[in-house]
């Protein structure tokens, strides 16, 4: 009779135990209640342009076309992830490759219906041109409960991009001059290859390998193929991977240079005819490390 | 069995209610008095580990700055009196939420040399600004991998020659890793951390300053061994005594 009376004497201690220890197990998770409560708040919503989005909306949506690779949870570990490289993105990290705000903060809600909607090139994420403009927006606002950090930050404020300067052949040696300067070549090539002589030890976040971009096989730039995307990628940096953002080292006119070089390396494509006329004129030679500067 | 859940959730809430009481005159106590230190030193015992070197030969510069001199992997430095090299020292409990906030005003200074990090280790505070220069001819990236869990925010910049410092601060206390995407074998850290530290020479010794009296416990860190705890009292104006052995295989 004794060892009962014992037990239930400790049971409001056994059971304070119990609920301290549940607590911090399910501290990465939303539970149902948060998740409702946090559905019903001002932050379950994106602005995109005029758009706003809603998160409630995209619940559904996101079971039916993301989940099996985003995962249940968001963190990338769907059903199909293992068969997947790379893998899908992990939302509860807030990590984004695709931004148009500096390196280290959260990408604006444009940056990441832009990425839904672009798709990323040499990867499992389709173009998701099935979906429309709200529907994009919902679920801009459905991943952004994932991570805590949207919770608690703001997103960066996008970086200033000047308007498109004149190219001129000025500007693509000066372009070049940039390229050997800030070491581009220490992991795309010389040629832009992808073939630097650090290429082949590159890993992301997460230690998985990953290549730097080729630029002359006719991929498409994960993150945009226009002029003003390529100025982003290099002055925010991606993310998660190698490429660090040089907007502490590259003033806004050497970064257009630098784009118009970049264009160069391309194989002939929708943006790059002029570039590539002037390269041919000058008759521009890949940049040569070993040479002393200037 | 009602009655008896009402006596336990009361008696649950008067520990509380005490603990939290005690813990407030204890704070007070402490800060109120004069400030001494922790002091100690760090050894390895038995066979230190092989110093793995490092082919720099893809990037010219760097192993042109190792001709003569040439690098190793530095995650046991053991010094010749057998002194553990690297070992971040810092007060892991005891301390009152005054004495944790406060952080150095210096600025620590992680510098880029020979294509490896100087110091390896960086210690500082939470939220205490410290800064990334390069003394080197070639391009470095510093991309430092913080888990984003705990508030601290992973960030990738370029560092090319002559490049002006980065100046940054963590939030959270964490122990970072730093590397280099361009020359993979840099690997360094930033432990960040609460309140008072020290990192050991290379002797192993090291001395935590403005340490307020009180009962402590303090950890020493590193990188690749486990981790050292061991209780301290600090007396006002005493230097108190923590040495610390962390084996070897």
């Amino acid at each position: 009779m004794t060892v009962p009376t014992n037990l239930l004497k400790c049971f409001p201690w056994l059971s304070v135990v119990v609920a301290l220890f549940l607590s911090t197990a399910a501290y990465a998770q939303l539970t149902t209640f948060q998740l409702q409560q946090w559905l019903n708040s001002p932050a379950a919503s994106s602005h995109v342009g005029n758009i706003t989005g809603n998160a409630h909306a995209a619940a559904l949506p996101y079971r039916r076309y993301c989940v099996g690779c985003h995962g249940e949870l968001g963190d990338g570990n769907g059903e199909n992830a293992v068969w997947l490289d790379p893998k899908p993105r992990d939302f509860q990290l807030g990590i984004f490759k695709c931004r148009s705000t500096p390196t280290g903060t959260l990408p604006t809600d444009q940056d990441l219906y832009d990425t839904i909607a672009r798709g990323l090139d040499r990867s499992n994420m389709p173009q998701w041109s099935t979906f429309t403009k709200d529907e994009r927006a919902d679920l801009v606002a459905w991943i952004k409960h994932y991570s805590p950090r949207w919770q608690t930050e703001k997103a960066g404020t996008p970086i200033q991009i000047p308007a498109e300067p004149e190219i001129t052949a000025d500007r693509v040696k000066a372009g070049q001059e940039v390229f050997k300067k800030m070491e581009c070549w220490k992991c795309h090539g010389v040629q832009g290859m992808a073939n630097g002589p650090s290429a082949s030890t590159l890993t992301d976040d997460l230690g998985r390998p990953i290549l730097p971009f080729n630029f002359t096989d006719g991929s498409r730039p994960k993150c945009g193929s226009t002029d003003t995307d390529l100025y982003r990628i290099f002055m925010t940096g991606l993310d998660g991977t190698p490429m660090p953002s040089f907007a502490d080292n590259i003033k806004p006119d050497e970064a257009w240079d630098l784009v118009f070089y970049l264009r160069t390396l391309q194989p002939h494509n929708a943006f790059n005819a002029k570039e590539r006329e002037i390269a041919h004129q000058l008759g521009l030679k890949p940049v040569n490390p070993n040479a002393p500067a200037q | 069995m009602k009655h008896k859940f009402n006596r336990g959730l009361a008696a649950i809430l008067a520990t509380l209610v005490l603990v939290g009481v005690l813990t407030r005159v204890t704070n007070q106590r402490a800060s109120a008095a004069g400030e001494g230190k922790i002091t100690g030193t760090v050894k390895f015992d038995g066979t230190p580990p092989h110093m793995r070197g490092i082919d720099m030969s893809k990037d010219p510069y760097c192993s042109k700055a190792h001709a003569n001199d040439p690098a190793l992997m530095q995650t046991v430095v053991v010094g010749k009196s057998g002194g553990l090299e690297n070992v971040v020292l810092y007060i892991s409990e005891g301390l009152s939420a005054d004495a944790a906030n406060m952080k150095s005003t210096q600025v620590p200074v992680f510098d880029q040399k020979n294509c490896m990090y100087t110091p390896h280790v960086l210690a500082m505070d939470a939220t205490q600004d410290f800064k990334v220069i390069t003394s080197d001819q070639t391009a470095h990236n510093i991309h430092p991998e913080p888990n984003p869990m705990t508030g601290n925010i992973p960030w990738n910049r370029s560092q090319p020659p002559g490049a002006p410092p980065i100046v940054q601060s963590w939030k959270a206390p964490e122990m970072i890793h730093v590397k280099c995407n361009i020359h993979p074998w840099m690997s360094g850290w930033f432990a960040v951390v609460k309140g008072p530290y020290a990192t050991t020479d290379e002797n192993g010794s090291y001395t935590i300053e403005n340490v307020p009296p009180g009962n402590y416990t303090v950890t020493a860190w590193q990188e690749s061994l486990p981790a050292q705890t061991q209780k301290v009292t600090v007396a006002a104006g005493k230097p108190a005594t923590a040495d610390f052995t962390f084996k070897g295989k």
